[in-house]
């Protein structure tokens, strides 16, 4: 199984090097997106900085939408679900696969958020043990939504506007603990930050227990 | 016949939906024979081979194909088989050599027998590392062809491989067909090009309203391809 | 309940099955009338029976409605859980019928929550609203969630295609309730939100938990009721797609000799 996972893998990063849809269209939309946010805040800095954490991720969340949604977009094509189908790849390997697909393109995209963040926010890094910590495990658990949600709702009518309808409540506890876990380490919230990279942790063994579990009966029915 | 038959179905009723593709199918093909499937649109050509392949589940009748029962476990038999479609089963903004190989890995086949492959389809080596959507639909189905060759499956389903090819890609597509059946698969194919497929195939069977209506049996000791036709 | 008028399915007008006309039953109706019985019970309980709370005056009458539907709505969620699980593994229609009727029903009793919720929030908060209270919040997040099972269950798509997907959706958002409850809860505390919580088992008593237990009652009444009635509308609507198959396959077969233009092949 590991195998057919890292062969997924190399296979839609392949296809994103050729395409660089992430690079050319996700990472200039989160750039926006910063500047969209410094507009809506009146470029209030104090303001911006106690509210880095929350601004990051759901950034993170639009930008984690539209990876997703490209991912799952590039397996449906000319009688692409019937060949991977008849191959030999398990369809945990695949779900998993494009989990880790899914989760490198996601980890490129918030490291240019994140030098944005701090140049044009001014945040003053601190805790970075915290952080570190979180941003992988938050990544991890958007990015196993993405790999369920993603395809399942590729094959249906207005998938556009279906997506984000099912990933993002599903990845509202994910936002509560990683900006949380930001918070206490920027020092804009109290209480324990690691309790909620624990969280952060078990959302994330959920979400990939159940994509793998359920991914057999999503691939016959795409 | 003195293999095991490689196809058994009888009175297979297949659905999509609701609607019966399959809709009582008798039909018995033994260890390397050559089939060619023909009949009017919409009678169940394709749907045929797609069953056959493990894609449409079997609701009533018996179907087994290679030994495996497809009513029990229709997900077991696919690895060993091979289907050309006619969509081309291919990722565009890949390479032909980069989509080959994967395929080929996708089936834990040894992704070096992919050059192989490729040639066997007289792919040209320049046309080997061009993204697939900038390829004609002729060397695009070449493609498709040598993806399915490379898995070496024991039973080719093949649904009408000579569109979209010029007389150079359907003499190779014959020539393909008579070497997987000399190296003991067997070929269940259909094709509009009724000529050029009863001279390939060993018997013609005829399927109208999701069931067969004519079968001109086998021809065991005929691999040369005569062109009688019953 | 309903009555539903079944369209014979086109072309097979004389071999069509006689179809039930009506979702209600003998059992639907004893069951109605003792869901109308016990909410006559519970509304007399929660408003003339019962006095006001000493601590949260007359909106305690609010969660003898907003305290049994979130717990029923988690039944619901649970049950759907469980028949959608059911589903993926045995593919039967019953279980994919319960998981719809309870997804639809449980995402009315979370609305219903919220709403009471809300209610309750005006006249104590002097707000509608209050991101604090772990109860309101997790209950709007679960009941996005299940909105979304239910859009999907009713997007058209083939039918098994559409099961497929709305059960791993109400699986996954099962195994979200309690993450949900523990984030929100923890979010809470931060806020120091103040809190709608059911009166204490010490603290209520006589008419008050009279009218709690009824209200329990009633709305696990009412919500059995709706989901006999939402199964049977579905199980309906599955057998007037049906058609006779014996009949669809002569059909099928008798093209043989006709010919066809146009259908292509049917992949």
């Amino acid at each position: 199984m590991w195998h057919d996972v890292w062969l997924v893998c190399r296979k839609d990063l392949r296809i994103e090097a050729r395409t660089r849809v992430t690079l050319n269209h996700v990472a200039p939309f989160v750039l926006t997106v910063v500047m969209l946010f410094a507009f809506a805040l009146d470029a209030d800095t104090t303001l911006l900085r106690r509210a880095t954490g929350g601004l990051f991720w759901v950034t993170v969340l639009f930008a984690a939408n539209a990876i997703a949604q490209r991912s799952a977009s590039v397996d449906r094509p000319d009688g692409l679900p019937d060949a991977l189908r008849l191959s030999n790849l398990s369809p945990a390997g695949m779900f998993l696969g494009k989990t880790l697909s899914l989760f490198l393109q996601l980890t490129a995209t918030e490291l240019v958020l994140a030098v944005a963040m701090v140049l044009m926010y001014d945040v003053r890094l601190r805790g970075i043990a915290l952080i570190l910590a979180s941003i992988p495990l938050g990544t991890l658990a958007i990015a196993a939504v993405g790999s369920v949600y993603g395809p399942l709702a590729a094959g249906l009518q207005g998938r556009e506007s279906i997506l984000p309808l099912l990933m993002l409540p599903a990845l509202a506890p994910v936002l509560l603990a990683a900006t949380n876990a930001f918070g206490v380490a920027f020092g804009t919230t109290v209480g324990p930050g690691w309790r909620w990279v624990v969280m952060l942790g078990m959302l994330g063994a959920i979400y990939v227990a159940a994509g793998t579990a359920t991914s057999a009966a999503l691939l016959e029915e795409t | 016949m003195p293999l095991d038959p490689v196809i058994q179905l009888h009175g297979a009723v297949a659905l999509l939906g609701q609607f019966p593709v399959l809709a009582g199918v008798d039909l018995e093909v033994g260890d390397g024979e050559r089939v060619l499937l023909r009949g009017p649109n919409g009678a169940g050509k394709t749907s045929l081979l797609r069953t056959c392949a493990g894609l449409i589940p079997v609701s009533s009748g018996s179907a087994t194909v290679l030994g495996h029962d497809l009513r029990a476990d229709r997900r077991s038999v696919r690895p060993l088989v091979g289907l050309m479609a006619h969509t081309t089963g291919l990722y565009d903004e890949l390479t032909a050599a980069d989509n080959v190989r994967f395929w080929a890995e996708a089936c834990r086949v040894d992704p070096a027998d992919a050059a192989g492959a490729m040639d066997r389809v007289g792919l040209a080596t320049r046309l080997r590392t061009v993204p697939v959507n900038r390829l004609s639909t002729g060397q695009r189905r070449r493609v498709s062809l040598a993806a399915m060759i490379v898995r070496r499956p024991r039973l080719w389903l093949l649904d009408e491989p000579h569109a979209g090819l010029d007389t150079v890609g359907r003499d190779l597509v014959d020539r393909l067909i008579g070497d997987a059946a000399a190296a003991g698969a067997t070929v269940l194919f259909a094709s509009h090009d009724l000529e050029r497929a009863d001279a390939v195939a060993d018997r013609t069977v005829s399927i109208v309203g999701g069931a067969v209506a004519e079968d001109t049996g086998p021809r065991p000791a005929d691999r040369t391809g005569a062109d009688d036709v019953a | 309940m309903t009555d539903q008028t079944s369209a014979a399915p086109a072309g097979t007008a004389d071999t069509a099955k006689p179809v039930a006309m009506s979702t209600s039953s003998r059992g639907t109706k004893a069951l109605g009338l003792l869901t109308l019985v016990s909410a006559v019970f519970t509304i007399l309980y929660s408003f003339w029976f019962s006095k006001a709370d000493v601590e949260l005056g007359n909106t305690v009458r609010i969660l003898y409605v907003h305290v049994p539907t979130v717990s029923i709505a988690y039944l619901c969620m649970l049950v759907n859980a469980g028949a959608s699980a059911f589903y993926l593994w045995k593919r039967t229609a019953f279980p994919d019928l319960l998981a719809a009727a309870t997804g639809e029903i449980g995402v009315l009793l979370l609305g219903l929550t919220i709403l009471a919720g809300m209610m309750w929030g005006k006249p104590t908060w002097g707000t509608f609203w209050e991101w604090g209270d772990p109860r309101l919040t997790s209950t709007l997040l679960l009941f996005l969630m299940y909105l979304g099972y239910v859009t999907v269950r009713n997007i058209p798509a083939p039918r098994s295609a559409r099961n497929t997907r709305s059960a791993v959706i109400g699986i996954i958002s099962a195994l979200l309730i309690y993450p949900v409850k523990m984030s929100t809860e923890w979010w809470g505390s931060l806020h120091q939100g103040r809190t709608i919580s059911a009166p204490g088992a010490s603290k209520i008593h006589g008419a008050q938990e009279f009218a709690l237990y009824s209200g329990f009652l009633t709305f696990m009444l009412f919500a059995a009721w709706l989901t006999i009635h939402r199964f049977r509308v579905g199980w309906l609507q599955d057998q007037a797609d049906a058609t006779e198959l014996d009949a669809v396959i002569a059909d099928r077969r008798a093209e043989a000799g006709a010919e066809q233009f146009g259908l292509g092949e049917v992949h």
